[in-house]
């Protein structure tokens, strides 16, 4: 019994992570006023990225760096379409889902011979345990045995609370996000800022791809991700916005995928089909939004595009 | 919303068309850059969809979702509504479809008749909640219909393997009375798969016409498109009309699910991911203006290319999803209209220009 629940815990840790990072990206992108629908596709890309960056250089380190440069350069379509010509944000985030998944399975294809899928990366990245942590019963061997994107992840947290929360860019960044022609009178870009927020998104999203396809699997195909890039969005929502509330949204999310994945071991399956446990992240999320699980208040000027001078 | 109603009034003709000539041309970029010949690839794309009788009865079948789904989006569309949850009320209409065909027992053509409507049904009460929601606790329907999406997915694999059989990855087989194979028809295309389904997507195209265009329900879901308030204003029941707007919609979404049930598949199977025929529906709409007219236009190029896309694969090498690539490309240049962003930047410069003459002369 304790074995599976270090296991169940085991495992939330790890589909957190790229839960966690995604999240933090779109948190980024919205708290500018930018929708990013785009995470989905960013994180394909920074899946693929990582995988034949690692492939052929066998560092999974630069397959993170390369999946993050990825991303960001993914995300500039969506900023110029949705800042600079004031496009729909919701229409080009769509756009920019059709053409990551679109780019990423043609490269594969013209990479690897007509297969729809990359070779197996033999140097993935591997668990990092925490020397003396890792001997604590129980959760020891659950989270300071996880891979360095885990630590990464968190830490991003943090530095994304410190930026976002006490730091004048933080504070231009989300002021953007509530009310741009204020914003804009005290002297702010507008348009610099959301473009900053988009790039950090793709960075992240594209980190959080990598880690799903280095860390947690070990190769690219059409299905890496498969809606993980929507959970982060509601990860977002559920986590209303803030840092800790992803933090915390991205646990459970994770939670619920463990159950999900593990839960035969503790008997849950025979009661509850394994269908039915993953649902619950996204009828969860409807609840939040409906306010039958706290209010989820999104950045006052998100999805409205700006114009200057205009009212 | 008022974004939205923008994306009603801007697309002309000659804006998609510039558009897809672009798409096509950031294909063209995309082949060149991996080593394969654009012209070769285009022309076996476009050959193929054509060349044989019975290609083009392959082609009409790929273009028949297309145009329900573009159809649903384009209707939410109207109403200032984004209905990203085609996908998942399309899923539902496959569902219901699939359980009145192989549940139910009724004589050919009525069986076939009730399970298309259950198809209907079913789209419409899967976008009934997130209209609802939107409408009474102002919701933004892209998240619920996002969400509602994945509901749908696992709850047709959950009933695929728990309820409607016993474990298995996929139903039995719909039965002949509920097809809506029609031999006649596939052998007019060489024993091609086109089905009956093209024909109710054609109706439903002309009901959207006369919905939206000829009767004061459809007045009232487009006033409410263009501007909400002040269709309150004027007396109109802004929530009724979202509501109403999005079971349309979802009609539309579930009608492609059964036809895509009955006509072509004839089972439904546990899914991995979605189909994409939901998301397709939006670069449908979005190119055809949002108008019935255009979305069986370009739901027409769209199913050409996919149709064709697959076949070069085979004859040319290329890989299909540079097609996937020619969709976005078309959908990031229609949505950031770059005609009129072209054209405003001309006037803004003459402008610029005339005021500038105007200062140096001293008037």
């Amino acid at each position: 019994m304790i074995e599976s629940l270090t296991d169940i815990l085991a495992t939330t840790v790890l589909y957190m992570t790229p839960l966690l990072l995604a999240a933090m990206g779109g948190l980024f992108s919205e708290r500018s006023g930018v929708v990013n629908i785009g995470l989905e596709g960013l994180m394909t890309i920074g899946a693929f990225t990582a995988v034949v960056t690692t492939l052929e250089t066998h560092n999974p380190w630069l397959g993170l760096v390369t999946a993050m440069l990825a991303g960001m350069l993914f995300s500039i379509p969506h900023a110029i379409a949705s800042i600079t010509f004031k496009a729909d944000q919701v229409v080009s985030g769509v756009a920019l889902n059709f053409l990551a998944l679109g780019v990423a399975v043609y490269l594969v294809k013209s990479l690897y011979k007509g297969s729809g899928q990359t070779p197996d990366v033999q140097d993935v990245l591997q668990a990092m345990p925490i020397p003396g942590l890792e001997n604590i019963p129980v959760i020891g061997p659950a989270l300071f045995r996880a891979f360095p994107t885990t630590y990464l992840a968190l830490i991003i947290v943090f530095i994304g609370y410190v930026v976002l929360y006490r730091t004048p860019f933080g504070m231009r960044l989300r002021a953007v996000g509530e009310h741009p022609q204020a914003a804009e009178t005290m002297g702010v870009n507008v348009y610099r800022m959301r473009y900053t927020g988009v790039l950090i998104s793709g960075a992240l999203a594209g980190l959080g791809g990598a880690s799903l396809s280095i860390a947690i699997g070990s190769q690219f195909s059409e299905s890496t991700i498969a809606g993980q890039g929507f959970i982060a969005l509601a990860t977002l929502i559920f986590g209303k916005w803030h840092p800790f509330g992803v933090l915390g949204a991205s646990t459970f999310f994770g939670f619920a995928v463990a159950l999900a994945l593990k839960g035969q071991l503790i008997g849950l399956t025979t009661y509850v089909p394994s269908e039915a446990l993953n649902m619950l992240p996204y009828i969860l999320t409807i609840l939040a939004l409906a306010g039958f699980v706290g209010r989820a208040e999104a950045p006052a000027a998100i999805g409205k595009t700006y114009e200057t001078g205009g009212r | 919303m008022q974004v939205l109603s923008k994306i009603n009034k801007q697309s002309s003709f000659f804006a998609s068309l510039i558009s897809v000539i672009m798409g096509l041309l950031v294909g063209g970029v995309m082949m060149i850059l991996a080593g394969y010949n654009p012209i070769q690839a285009y022309i076996a794309l476009f050959q193929s969809a054509f060349l044989q009788p019975f290609d083009i009865g392959e082609t009409i079948r790929s273009i028949t979702p297309l145009i329900l789904t573009g159809l649903a989006v384009g209707l939410a569309f109207r109403t200032g509504l984004f209905n990203i949850g085609v996908e998942g009320q399309f899923i539902i209409g496959q569902l219901a479809a699939v359980i009145v065909a192989i549940k139910l027992d009724l004589p050919p053509v009525l069986h076939a008749i009730v399970a298309v409507i259950a198809g209907a049904l079913g789209g419409a009460l899967w976008a009934f909640l997130p209209g609802y929601l939107k409408a009474k606790r102002g919701v933004h329907e892209v998240i619920t219909t996002i969400m509602m999406n994945f509901i749908a997915l696992y709850l047709s694999n959950l009933a695929v393997t728990e309820w409607l059989t016993e474990g298995a990855d996929k139903t039995k087989n719909v039965p002949e009375s509920a097809s809506l194979h029609w031999s006649f028809l596939s052998q007019m295309f060489d024993g091609s798969s086109v089905h009956f389904g093209i024909f109710i997507a054609i109706v439903a195209a002309i009901f959207m016409y006369y919905l939206l265009w000829k009767t004061t329900t459809g007045y009232q879901l487009r006033a409410v498109g263009f501007n909400p308030h002040a269709s309150e204003y004027a007396g109109m029941n802004v929530s009724r009309n979202i509501v109403l707007s999005m079971m349309i919609s979802g009609i539309f979404a579930g009608l492609a699910g059964a036809s895509e049930l009955l006509g072509t598949s004839g089972y439904q199977s546990i899914q991995a991911s979605y189909t994409g025929i939901g998301f397709d529906g939006i670069a449908v709409s979005l190119l055809g203006g949002n108008t019935p007219f255009g979305i069986v236009l370009s739901a027409s190029l769209f199913g050409i290319l996919t149709y064709g896309g697959s076949n070069m694969e085979f004859v040319a090498g290329v890989p299909r999803e540079v097609i996937r690539v020619v969709f976005a490309a078309i959908i990031f240049f229609v949505a950031a209209n770059i005609v009129r962003w072209a054209s405003q930047r001309r006037k803004k410069k003459k402008v610029k220009e005339s005021n500038e003459k105007a200062v140096k002369s001293g008037d």
